[in-house]
């Protein structure tokens, strides 16, 4: 696509984008560039000296089981995530979709939660369910479970994905109910003349026109359980008890600017980068193929 | 629909309150803290009814902070992270209003390769490439500064696009009309195309504002002076895993004022916030 009225300038068009050429070369190619370049070298301990190393960071990394813990463990986050979000999610959109009295009021009390930032989420749940004085712990123990997420591995997963979930349910509710209301009625009410029952409906007609959405939101959600759990995770458990809560982000982190591992966690970056663009690819391509329907 | 009657209904009601009430419930309980004594909730005897300490905690939080670990006064955050919110918004606004002005309405050598220079940006947050771009921010000497804070998350095309796509949907005719009332390229953007824009601009200031005010990562590491501190990562550093030491009250209330800003601009927003939410990310 392309405007048939345009004007002629020779650097006008230049000015008009060179700051933003100038912010994007200096804070995004330059420090990728540097990620890059900075994976195949091997610094020691003290800065002083640095040789090229080839693939050296990348074959280590690989040989290291704890990356493929990592990495097995981000995965199983993001699912666990995006599952619970996106089900719960889509729970409520239905019912906020029925032409029900007060459902501006049901909207509004329940997409605020996408404002709040994951560290105060993080804070929020930590302080619910803190061993010792979180006011559900009680009700925990009361029924049995010994409860301490900052001791027990499986415990503080749950607790990362419960709040990470959390935040997510606002977002996934709105473009549920936006994809919900983009849904002819006249299809719905054909296949209740067919005597097909609610239930049905929902499955056979609704969900169906529904999976763009659904798989929309996949990638999405699946694109913020990797990156925006980090404030959540940091605030929560630090990446623990040991590593059971350390995401490939966290490690990253952890590793580069904690530990001094520069060319590993340079390394890490990379493969992360190159995860990225292929989600966000396979997006782009989903939602190009979405608007020729 | 055809059999929506009675029971169901109520049903979806039902369903509903439960949703908001999970939804809620955390904010509910961090309310109820910040108005209680530490002691008490230190103690694991916190009750579910709001304490009489409302007005006590809420002062401290905000102009004086927490007597142990960071002690900054609250105000002083919330200050700092209005400052990075509203330059990240005004700043990405600014840039990509007049980036996707010159890509649509210009022709100019190199103005694809440019275009895919800045479209590319839109792939990778700043969470992978953390290091380099700290280490580039600190040789510019920028540490410590509002200008390190907010540049580095300047640099994606989220709105570049948003307002490339808008452009592309302006009739020609308007460009012929004002140009035959003798206006030139910037008499053209600024008489006819900011106007036209105001709705597009409102809805990505909200989205961008929210986005900024809940930055965390890059201010944690960018920011070694205590005043410079934003509000999320001066709630962290207010916790520590030693109950004894993490005084909750203030803990809470930060966090309530925190969500503050955010939820605000998302409840007085909302249909702005909804619409430019579904057109920037879909």
């Amino acid at each position: 696509m392309q405007k048939q009225a345009i004007f002629q300038s020779k650097l006008l068009p230049y000015a008009l984008v060179a700051p933003q050429l100038a912010v994007v070369l200096i804070f995004f190619y330059w420090p990728a560039l540097q990620a890059v370049i900075q994976s195949f070298l091997l610094q020691d301990a003290f800065g002083l000296s640095t040789s090229f190393v080839w693939f050296d960071n990348y074959v280590e990394l690989f040989r290291d089981a704890a990356y493929f813990e990592a990495i097995l463990r981000t995965f199983f986050f993001s699912f666990a995530i995006a599952a619970s979000s996106l089900s719960f999610a889509l729970l409520l959109a239905v019912m906020a979709d029925k032409p029900l009295r007060g459902s501006m009021l049901y909207r509004t009390l329940l997409i605020w939660p996408y404002a709040v930032a994951p560290p105060v989420v993080g804070v929020l749940w930590i302080f619910m369910l803190h061993p010792s004085l979180g006011v559900l712990s009680r009700y925990l123990r009361a029924l049995g479970i010994d409860w301490n997420p900052l001791l027990d591995g499986d415990q503080a997963a749950t607790l990362i994905i419960i709040a990470a979930a959390w935040k997510q349910i606002s977002y996934n509710f709105l473009f549920f109910l936006a994809g919900l209301q983009s849904i002819p009625k006249s299809v719905l009410e054909a296949a209740a003349i067919d005597g097909a029952r609610p239930m049905r409906r929902f499955w056979t007609v609704t969900f169906p026109l529904l999976s763009p959405t659904i798989f929309f939101l996949l990638v999405v959600n699946i694109v913020y359980a990797f990156f925006d759990t980090f404030g959540i995770i940091d605030t929560m458990t630090r990446g623990g008890p040991g590593k059971s809560t350390e995401t490939l982000v966290y490690k990253v982190y952890s590793d580069g600017l904690l530990g001094g591992n520069l060319g590993s966690s340079a390394a890490q970056s990379v493969i992360l980068m190159i995860m990225v663009i292929v989600l966000t690819g396979i997006q782009f391509r989903f939602v190009e193929r979405k608007v020729t329907y | 629909m055809v059999e929506e009657e009675g029971f169901r209904r109520y049903v979806a009601h039902f369903i509903l309150w439960i949703g908001i009430a999970i939804v809620a419930f955390p904010v509910y309980i961090a309310i109820i803290a910040s108005t209680q004594e530490n002691a008490l909730i230190a103690n694991g005897q916190m009750s579910l009814l709001p304490g009489g300490h409302f007005f006590e905690t809420y002062y401290q939080t905000i102009f004086v902070g927490t007597s142990g670990s960071t002690r900054e006064p609250v105000g002083n955050m919330m200050l700092n992270s209005l400052v990075m919110a509203l330059m990240i918004a005004v700043g990405k606004i600014a840039i990509s209003i007049i980036s996707a002005y010159a890509i649509v309405y210009f022709r100019f050598p190199f103005r694809m390769p440019i275009f895919w220079l800045i479209f590319i940006t839109l792939m990778l947050p700043v969470e992978v490439r953390i290091y380099p771009t700290y280490k580039i921010v600190a040789d510019l000497h920028m540490l410590d500064s509002y200008a390190g804070l907010a540049l580095p998350l300047i640099a994606s095309a989220t709105a570049t696009l948003l307002f490339r796509q808008f452009f592309m949907t302006v009739p020609d005719e308007l460009l012929e009309a004002s140009r035959i009332d003798g206006a030139g390229p910037l008499r053209f953007f600024w008489d006819t195309l900011l106007p036209l824009s105001r709705t597009n601009m409102a809805a990505l200031f909200v989205i961008l504002f929210i986005l900024g005010w809940n930055q965390y990562l890059w201010p944690l590491l960018i920011t070694t002076r205590d005043d410079m501190q934003t509000i999320q990562v001066g709630i962290r550093k207010m916790i520590t895993t030693t109950d004894a030491l993490t005084e909750w009250p203030i803990v809470m209330a930060t966090a309530v004022l925190a969500m503050l800003p955010p939820v605000f601009v998302v409840v007085v927003m909302q249909k702005l916030f909804v619409r430019g939410l579904v057109e920037t990310e879909k």
